[in-house]
């Protein structure tokens, strides 16, 4: 498990919804304790990506790997596979019926089988990990918005993933409890939890991100550091994107 | 009015055959209503063609043809011996399946597939996200509309009249015919159902407010 082992492999993906080519030939690896950030307009796939990777959609052509093993193509258990992918979706989707608590412990129970002592105790740890340790008892429906997503983040990393996917965390939030959530995020950063992140928070690119890709037509137009991407691009599309984004940036911050 | 005395607790003890009848077509009705809603959105296309088809049988026959069609028909034709009881039983279940269906599919459809998802996100198969993750939810959201298929099973099983099944109304007739004196008894019957629509509805209320989701209101 050294650093610089590949985590996730892709190669060539493409997907058509409709007659929408929505992912048009997408490569890229991701290392161990590497963060990739992907950005680009609506529409542009990523949200797609990331489903594709765990197939939660089913990709019309490529490949992927995880941990050297293919995923794709019915290779294997799919089932398996996702239990080592943790996914952060954009609404939380806690399960509405569940305590807090129970939102993260019953995949232990019915998936990873452990029993239900342990796997209470293992919740609870991780949602301490969120520093939502006091809500435990809490449905989703009493939560505010970043509890919720921090709930569904302790939910992700209770399986132990060998990667996190997060499909833009904080977009669905309250301006002002975006915050909570990126630290949250950004502590794991630190930890080198393998992550692919789909974001426009940029501050969060710039501070932990190895690298960001930006998606344009099902394509990754441009990947490089957060830098030189967000502030050098060649790509007058990019440049666009990020000069909106950064505009609006400031206003948030004044 | 001395008669009624003596002919007032026969027909009391038809409540017991009417509710025999409720919770047994209510009963079977519930597993087919939930098997086949199952099927009508995660099924194949066959799957669910076959399902709309069965729905549409069982809802635009009525129910005293059913009744007729299976126990003189079907069943003696398919070799089954089932007395009155039984099969208006069977019948009452397999129509309320064709209802039942409906009201969970419904509910489970008002879920969205984004709790379905966030369970296969989690490894789980869509048996076990079905079972543990979306069932228990669309259950709770069902409950109003399932006290309504109360109520309606309750007043469609005096139908079983017409083959003899001794419920509260064919008790009541007998009673009528036998003491020439009609209104009373039923009237009696009337109060009867009154006080077991009421009592149903009483039952699945307390259910819906004990099982209900703290901090989500209207929707579960």
């Amino acid at each position: 498990m050294a650093d610089g082992e590949v985590v996730l492999k892709v190669e060539d993906l493409e997907k058509t919804y409709a007659g929408n080519k929505v992912l048009n030939g997408v490569s890229f690896e991701i290392d161990r304790g590497q963060i990739k950030v992907i950005c680009g307009p609506s529409g542009s796939g990523k949200s797609t990506l990331l489903r594709c990777l765990n197939l939660l959609t089913h990709p019309d052509k490529g490949r992927v790997w995880l941990e050297g093993k293919e995923i794709t193509h019915e290779v294997g258990d799919v089932n398996k596979a996702r239990q080592k992918i943790g996914f952060v979706f954009q609404e939380f989707n806690l399960f509405n019926h569940l305590t807090a608590l129970k939102n993260v412990s019953i995949a232990l129970e019915i998936v990873k089988k452990m029993k239900k002592d342990e796997a209470r105790d293992l919740a609870l740890k991780e949602l301490g990990r969120v520093n939502l340790a006091d809500d435990a008892h809490k449905y989703p429906a009493e939560l505010s918005g970043g509890q919720k997503q921090r709930v569904a983040i302790a939910r992700a990393l209770a399986m132990n993933p060998v990667i996190m996917f997060y499909d833009e965390p904080t977009s669905a939030l309250d301006p002002h409890l975006i915050g909570e959530v990126l630290d949250v995020m950004k502590k794991l950063a630190q930890e080198k939890l393998t992550s692919l992140v789909v974001t426009h928070e940029i501050g969060f690119a710039r501070s932990v991100a190895d690298e960001i890709m930006f998606m344009g037509d099902g394509k990754i137009l441009e990947r490089g550091p957060p830098n030189q991407v967000i502030e050098n691009s060649k790509h007058e599309v990019v440049q666009k994107f990020f000069k909106r984004i950064n505009e609006l940036y400031r206003r948030n911050e004044a | 009015m001395a008669a009624f005395a003596e002919f007032l607790p026969y027909i009391l003890s038809g409540v017991v055959w009417t509710l025999g009848l409720v919770a047994g077509g209510i009963g079977i009705g519930f597993v087919i209503g939930l098997l086949m809603s199952i099927g009508q959105i995660y099924g194949g296309e066959d799957i669910k063609a076959i399902l709309h088809a069965y729905v549409w049988f069982f809802r635009s026959i009525p129910l005293i043809v059913l009744l007729f069609l299976f126990y003189f028909g079907v069943f003696p034709a398919t070799g089954f011996k089932l007395d009155p009881l039984a099969c208006s039983i069977v019948v009452l279940g397999l129509r309320s399946g064709a209802y039942q269906s409906q009201i969970f599919r419904g509910a489970i459809l008002s879920l969205g597939d984004t709790q379905l998802l966030a369970a296969r996100a989690l490894g789980m198969s869509k048996l076990r996200g079905i079972f543990h993750i979306v069932l228990p939810q669309a259950l709770r959201i069902s409950l109003p509309g399932w006290s309504n298929e109360y109520a309606t099973m309750i007043k469609d099983s005096a139908i079983t009249f017409t083959l003899g099944v001794l419920e509260i109304l064919t008790r009541t007739r007998y009673v009528a015919m036998a003491t020439h004196q009609p209104l009373i008894p039923y009237f009696f019957a009337g109060g009867l159902f009154i006080v077991l629509t009421y009592a149903g509805s009483k039952i699945v209320n307390t259910v819906y407010e004990r099982t209900k989701i703290p901090g989500l209101v209207g929707r579960l």
